[in-house]
């Protein structure tokens, strides 16, 4: 096992990005989590303030700023708002990594990240059996959003109200397609990400509609891995890579002008964390790395900024259904993506878009963050679906399945009829097939 | 170390949950926005009630722990940067607006308000609370008052201290003062509030702040005046006030901060400019109308090569635009920023100006320099890599050359951010060693047992 002193060496690596941080504080505005407990160890200075003493060899045991770092979303709306412009979600995981190879993974993760997350063969089989049991460990909650709870006092699901797995994920639907550019001339890989795979294939669907009625060819490759953010954001970079590799050669770049997701965290994964994370790999598979990351595009920035779709020039009738947008971080603060997936709803003419207060304010799902701290991801989720409610619609939107998990948790939860759905369904249900 | 026992005393009073004794927790309180050595305190407690913020200060006072209290942490002088085994005490817990009187216009709030929250709820009822010092986003109300903070709006409407209108807070053995009152005449007794104002939490804890709030404006006009020459924006500065009017912001931008905004924004600034001044008029819609007329022609007379005047609150917020991302711009250029507020009387702005570009090329330093013409308040900042131990020293140098320039002007250390323990050692340049003496007695009378945020503003008495 590496010395402390080894540990504060590796972390060391990290120091010019660490003194970026002024220590002005502004992360607090920002933060949803520092917005839930006022600790100024989850908020992005407190954090870099642990690393840096870290890197000074300030503390006996690591395992304190480790617990620390991992209390985050990884939401990056401290990034955002940095006014000198840390780049805390590169520095936080890279020193995920850093102390997960000094402090080894935990049991549970191992099995879960290496075993399963890391063989997507092995993980599709296993998500397919729990589809077709899970009806045996869980009944219905919520009618509306169609989720369930567990049936059994005790268990994994704890007082979640999930959105179950759908009987038969997207990529049994459609394996694989390779289609020739239509009209538009652009041809676009899918890139489908485990969560539309898995739980919402109707995004995937819709998706699909629509850039065929955009004339976009559309390729799809069958045994699709996950994005990896799942590995990197609990510091396997074993795993990760693994599974980066892995995509590289299902999604060979000469094949397609663009990589589209649906999947505001997929996105964000591919065009900010790849390249971050391959940086002290060779030049050759770096390159590769960039060369797709260069290429992935999120579906509402590709179909508003690439192919030019323009929101109805005549304004939406009194009583289309009002719908509120939610902005997913991973697409607002990792992309600077927020008019798109609105200019997409104001050209459904079945809706019309009413703006919640503070849409960009975090849902507080953070992936892996919910499963390890589920009490403040609900009690950041509460306060998103407060804001919701206030907003008086019937249907929210957003652009990310992960928002849409943690949306169908907490509404259901507070027994709300609001439905939860993708801005793409919004937009594929108003195009005349 | 302070002990088990005792931190299980300080767990009965304010419960487990608001004391943080792990070694990372308490790291996390090391430091405030001053560049300065992290002190990691002793103890992190967060009570949540005024009974529980008694008893912690007199659970201090009684085993003699010295005891920092914090807001959000974000003054430039180091006032909390806590003592090792020492005690830091939250306010974050204490974040309710107790009254917001629209009929005698104040307002009751506990110190960990936030002052951003607190301007839009007074907003909401059609009132107006005007201190707005940088930080408002995240700072806290009883920061404002333990710094005596200032911002943008100090020519027209002042700073914090002019908003205190009563105070309670507790003396260092946890006893509870009352100062001040809810009305706007009271001359009971004392005026403890004002000893209290900007004293960095070395004489009291405060629960309480009574703030006297105004009418909000009904109008209010923007421009961007751009200049040649420093001086031909000073001498507007001058002229302005010369002629009876006081803007209710009078902001300067010099060259090189120009520049950074510029390569930040691309708002399309002047890049070739020496000066900007960014104004705003408020007030009666007539009258904001004629100042604004007078202001405009004012700028032309002193040689202003260009004026915007904002047509719609699209065009105001983009003047405005620049001079909130001036600190980010700078900040983005070096690791380390060094933000001074050494204040001169305003008619000597420009002898101030030409003093910093002095020292910067002397010592071969980057140092933008932006800030409130208005009222003399300019933030020399000074771009540095706090690891590069040559530099460091120039810097140093260069910052003591800027006060000594300030007080040669007649000014001061330290417009708004604070003495703490930055500028500590600096006070009996500005003052004399009796006025140490004399501040220091003050403090052994009312803190026996220097508990109170020990060696801030006075160093240790």
């Amino acid at each position: 096992m590496a010395t402390i002193q080894e540990l504060a060496r590796l972390v060391r690596e990290l120091e010019d990005q660490l003194v970026v941080c002024m220590r002005c504080g502004m992360c607090q505005a920002v933060c949803p989590l520092y917005g839930e407990t006022g600790r100024e160890a989850d908020v992005a200075r407190g954090k870099l303030a642990l690393l840096e003493g870290l890197s000074r060899e300030m503390f006996r045991d690591p395992a304190g700023v480790s617990e620390r770092l991992h209390r985050c979303l990884l939401c990056g709306s401290c990034a955002a708002n940095c006014p000198s412009g840390v780049k805390v979600l590169d520095i936080f995981l890279k020193a995920r990594a850093i102390l997960a190879g000094y402090q080894g993974l935990s049991p549970v993760k191992k099995a879960v990240l290496r075993g399963m997350l890391g063989n997507p063969e092995i993980f599709d089989r296993v998500m397919e059996w729990g589809a077709r049991f899970q009806k045996i460990f869980t009944r219905p909650a919520n009618e509306t959003l169609g989720t369930s709870c567990a049936r059994f006092g005790a268990s994994l699901l704890g007082n979640r109200h999930i959105k179950p797995l759908a009987p038969k994920p997207f990529h049994a639907e459609l394996p694989s397609l390779d289609e020739a550019p239509g009209a538009s001339g652009v041809k676009a890989a899918f890139f489908v990400g485990c969560l539309i795979d898995k739980i919402f294939p109707s995004v995937a669907r819709a998706s699909l509609k629509v850039l065929r009625h955009h004339g976009v060819g559309v390729y799809l490759p069958d045994n699709q891995a996950c994005c990896g953010i799942p590995a990197a954001s609990s510091g396997d970079l074993e795993t990760f890579k693994k599974l980066v590799r892995h995509n590289l050669e299902r999604f060979p770049v000469d094949r397609f002008d663009v990589l589209i997701t649906s999947c505001a965290t997929c996105t964000a994964t591919i065009r900010k964390v790849w390249p971050v994370l391959f940086q002290e790999e060779g030049p050759e598979v770096l390159e590769r790395v960039q060369a797709l990351s260069e290429k992935a595009m999120d579906i509402h920035a590709f179909l508003v900024g690439r192919l030019g779709v323009a929101p109805d020039p005549v304004p939406p009738e009194k009583d289309a259904l009002a719908v509120t947008y939610h902005d997913p971080c991973h697409l607002r603060k990792s992309l600077g993506v927020f008019a798109e997936p609105r200019r997409l709803l104001q050209a459904s003419p079945s809706v019309r878009l009413v703006e919640m207060a503070q849409p960009d304010w975090c849902c507080g799902l953070g992936g892996s963050f919910s499963l390890e701290h589920y009490d403040l991801s609900a009690g950041i989720g509460r306060r998103k679906r407060d804001q919701v409610a206030a907003a008086g619609c019937r249907v929210v939107t957003t652009g990310c399945p992960a928002c849409m998990i943690q949306l169908h948790d907490q509404l259901s939860q507070a027994g709300d009829t609001v439905t939860v759905r993708h801005a793409i369904e919004i937009y594929a249900e108003n195009l005349n097939s | 170390m302070i002990s088990k026992a005792l931190i299980q005393e300080f767990q009965k009073v304010v419960g487990s949950d608001g004391v943080f004794a792990d070694e990372a927790d308490r790291a996390a309180y090391s430091y405030d926005a001053a560049v300065l050595e992290p002190v990691v305190p002793g103890l992190v407690v967060r009570p949540t009630t005024a009974e529980m913020l008694s008893r912690v200060v007199r659970l201090c006072n009684e085993n003699r722990l010295p005891l920092t209290v914090r807001g959000a942490g974000t003054n430039l002088s180091g006032g909390t940067v806590p003592r090792p085994d020492g005690v830091v005490v939250l306010t974050n817990g204490l974040n309710r607006i107790l009254e917001i009187n629209t009929e005698d216009l104040y307002a009751v709030v506990e110190p960990g308000v936030i002052t951003a929250k607190f301007a839009a709820a007074v907003e909401a009822r059609g009132l107006f609370y005007p201190p707005d010092p940088g930080s408002q986003a995240v700072s806290t109300l009883g920061g404002n008052v333990a710094e005596n903070a200032g911002g943008l709006r100090g020519l027209k409407y002042g700073v914090t201290r002019d908003y205190v209108m009563g105070l309670e807070f507790f003396d260092a053995e946890g006893n509870l003062v009352k100062t001040g009152a809810r009305t706007v005449k009271c001359v009971t007794g004392y005026n403890l509030a004002a000893l209290l104002v900007g004293s960095e939490g070395t004489l009291g804890v405060i629960h309480k702040i009574i703030l006297k709030l105004i009418p909000a404006p009904q109008h209010r006009k923007s421009m961007v005046a751009v200049f040649d020459r420093v001086s031909g924006a000073s001498e507007t500065v001058a002229a302005i006030i010369a002629n009876r009017i006081v803007p209710a912001t009078l902001e300067f931008l010099d060259n090189f901060t120009i520049r950074a905004v510029e390569a930040y924004s691309k708002a399309g600034l002047p890049v070739e400019a020496a000066a900007l001044l960014l104004i705003e008029v408020d007030g009666h819609p007539g009258q904001v109308e004629e100042e604004a007329a007078k202001v405009e022609a004012i700028c032309r007379e002193r040689g202003a090569s260009s004026i915007q005047v904002a047509r719609t609150a699209q065009e105001r917020d983009k003047v405005w635009e620049a001079r909130r991302a001036a600190l980010s711009a700078l900040a983005k250029l070096k690791p380390t920023v060094v933000l001074e507020d050494a204040t001169v009387p305003r008619s000597r702005i420009p002898d101030m100006v030409a003093a910093v570009e002095e020292i910067a090329r002397r010592h071969h330093l980057t140092i933008g320099t932006f800030g409130h013409a208005g009222d003399g308040n300019l933030h020399p900042t000074i771009l540095t890599d706090r690891r590069d131990e040559k530099e460091w020293q120039r810097v140093e140098r260069a910052i003591d050359e800027i006060f000594d320039r300030a007080l040669a002007m007649g000014g001061t250390l330290s417009g708004e951010h604070g003495i703490g323990l930055a500028k500590a050692s600096f006070m009996e340049r500005e003052t004399t060693r009796a006025t140490l003496d004399y501040a220091r007695r003050i403090k052994r009378a009312l803190d026996p047992n220097n508990i109170l945020n020990p060696g801030k503003i006075i160093g240790d008495a």
